[in-house]
């Protein structure tokens, strides 16, 4: 049989598609190029807003972002301190991990543990379902609906009753507006749409959780719940950890829907029931409209310092959530 | 049986009843919470269907505003601006989304491919306001205006993470012995991965696209300071001016794509803070434009990867 081969094997050409290897080299450096790109953009964002903060983070010092006891935020006169934002953001946020993390170990463990087979799949697409709808849709929602109907009487109910206890009362000095707009009408927005996000990771953490041990402890005598809060839990607490931390994260960077319901206003004091303003809604309302560029670097470094915030959150909640997946790799259920 | 055994056995009883107690109370709240957690889903649903159906008019998408206090007038500007902002986004995110996936996919524990999926993940946490930022310094600053890429640069940033994790996801779930059949018959690895294992993962790459773009025409705190908004935005007009004064197609894209856009979840934004009841009827309909998209892309999502997973499990 003769080998046909038109190209010689020393010409230029015959060299070119070797090293090529029919198109195998530029489709390596083509998808390498793109995955290069992804890793690029990441380290642009925060490259960029370390450099664009420059101004202010020399100006302003380490004052800018340290708790600040009569905070002021002074465009006019160039004068920053956004302490107000920082507590608004973190108060909030904690809020809603607190109220959001039992309802959502609760539906994970419903979901994965308790559900018929036939009412898991509807379920968990109801649940991801609230995680899908835009976040302007529960700010215009929560502006007409649910703080009249709902935030005003709980925080009229809270301000009578724990608004009297010393120390913690202070976070709970009435009255609420009765449009119901403060700090609590953004914690509990911020409660139902991290919920989605908590009890989908739970969830998934449950299910990798390897019948032996639930067979196990079923062996022992536990009772089905004895079995899920001694032992599943347990096992899986890194997870859930992760699961927290990540819907944490999700809370911090929350911007429409807060904005929409928190007041937008430094003034006032530290109490959940008044209205309050975060980092995310201060750069929302005034970044397009910056008096000065101080003013504009002073957002910028908000903005880098909400960055850092979530960047060190998703860290930690991945390495967490990786920890459980690693350590059950074979026996998984299926 | 003496008389210590038996109370010893009562106590047991009891004992045993009270555990029976608590995991019936633990476990029927644990269905308490789930419900719990959906009343907000079909309040939301149904109050928006409520008042956005008793706002929206044939008006609301084919008329651009009119002055406050003229009757009819809509916001066919938004539908325009969302429609061009997520074409934008997708032309910009799609392609390199799915070739970096190819490489995810192929090769997940190379340093690249470790520091790939880390910054995807880290990616998709990063506030959208934040992205909002990057790409004013980015794009807005250095050209000196608010604009229709601006916005779409911003969107793409978002989608990116999402489109590179379902596609890197669905590729893996492509079976082996595809691959290998078609590398066997001697086709190279790029021909392999584009004209085999990826028509293979189609179906399940689009879904994720679908609910990719759902989630990008939702957002809005990255538009606030890129596409800016634009009452006077209208598409027709433009086209036709452009045509009048024979400019080229290129020339009339580049018109476009400069001038800063309306987006939905931007008018709703604005609209629903304003002290006008007009507006606030206008944004009520919006939202329930917003929602129907919401919810068709996710249901259609749905039964598409139901429908593969039934016809893959045979």
């Amino acid at each position: 049989m003769q080998i046909r081969n038109p190209i010689p094997r020393n010409s230029l050409l015959y060299r070119l598609r070797r090293g090529l290897q029919h198109g195998d080299r530029p489709w390596q450096g083509l998808i390498i190029l793109m995955s290069l790109l992804i890793l690029a953009v990441m380290l642009a964002i925060g490259w960029m807003l370390w450099r664009d903060s420059a101004g202010a983070r020399n100006k302003l010092g380490w004052t800018f972002i340290l708790p600040t006891a009569n905070a002021n935020w002074d465009p006019v006169n160039d004068n920053f301190q956004a302490w107000p934002f920082i507590y608004g953001t973190l108060i909030t946020s904690l809020v809603a991990i607190v109220l959001a993390v039992p309802i959502s170990v609760g539906i994970a463990v419903f979901l994965a543990e308790l559900c018929p087979a036939w009412l898991r799949t509807p379920l968990n697409w109801l649940v991801e379902l609230l995680a899908a709808i835009p976040s302007v849709v529960y700010g215009i929602w929560g502006i007409f609906m649910f703080l009249p109907k709902v935030v005003a009487p709980v925080g009229n109910f809270l301000g009578d009753t724990l608004g009297r206890i010393p120390l913690l009362g202070a976070l709970f000095i009435g009255p609420i507006p009765p449009s119901g707009v403060s700090r609590l009408a953004a914690a509990m927005i911020l409660t139902i749409m991290i919920v989605p996000t908590i009890s989908a990771v739970t969830r998934d953490v449950f299910l990798a959780i390897p019948n032996s041990q639930r067979e196990a402890s079923m062996a022992l005598g536990s009772t089905k719940w004895e079995s899920i809060w001694q032992v599943l839990i347990p096992y899986g607490l890194s997870g859930i950890l992760g699961a927290i931390i990540l819907g944490l994260g999700r809370a911090l960077g929350e911007t429409m829907a807060v904005t929409m319901v928190i007041g937008n206003s430094i003034q006032g004091n530290a109490s959940l029931l008044q209205p309050g303003y975060s980092m995310a809604s201060i750069i929302a309302n005034e970044f397009a409209e910056a008096l000065s560029p101080l003013h504009t670097q002073a957002m910028i470094e908000i903005g880098l310092v909400l960055f850092v915030m979530t960047l060190v959150l998703n860290l930690v909640a991945r390495l967490l959530v990786w920890r459980v997946a690693r350590r059950t790799p074979q026996e998984a259920r299926a | 049986m003496n008389q210590f055994s038996v109370m010893l056995a009562q106590g047991h009883q009891r004992r045993r009843s009270s555990r029976r107690t608590v995991n019936a109370v633990m476990l029927a709240l644990t269905g308490l919470l789930t419900l719990l957690a959906l009343i907000p889903l079909f309040w939301i649903i149904g109050y928006v269907f409520y008042r956005g159906g008793k706002a929206i008019n044939l008006d609301f998408f084919i008329h651009t505003p009119t002055p406050l206090g003229v009757p009819g007038g809509g916001v066919l500007h938004a539908i325009e601006g969302t429609l061009i902002i997520s074409l934008i986004s997708s032309i910009l995110a799609i392609p390199p989304g799915i070739l970096a996936a190819f490489y995810a996919a192929r090769h997940p524990n190379t340093p690249l491919g470790v520091a790939l999926r880390f910054s995807t993940d880290m990616l998709s946490g990063v506030p959208s306001i934040v992205v909002g930022l990057f790409v004013y310094a980015l794009i807005v600053v250095p050209q000196k205006h608010f604009s229709a890429l601006a916005g779409g640069v911003a969107l793409a940033i978002l989608m990116l993470p999402i489109i590179t994790r379902t596609t890197e996801e669905m590729l893996k779930l492509v079976p082996g012995t595809l691959r290998e059949a078609s590398l066997g018959l001697g086709a190279p690895e790029w021909k392999t991965s584009l004209s085999v294992v990826f028509p293979a993962a189609l179906d399940g790459i689009i879904t994720g696209f679908l609910l990719g773009i759902a989630r990008a025409a939702g957002e809005t705190a990255p538009l606030l300071f890129t596409a800016l908004g634009n009452e006077r935005f209208d598409l027709g007009r433009m086209i036709q001016s452009g045509v009048q004064s024979h400019q080229s197609i290129f020339q009339v894209i580049g018109r476009i794509l400069n001038q800063p856009v309306d987006s939905l979840p931007l008018t709703l934004y604005k609209y629903a803070q304003q002290p006008y009841p007009e507006r606030v009827e206008q944004s009520w309909a919006v939202a329930l434009v917003l929602l129907i998209l919401v919810l068709l892309v996710n249901i259609i999502a749905r039964l598409w990867i139901e429908l593969r997973a039934r016809r893959l499990r045979g």
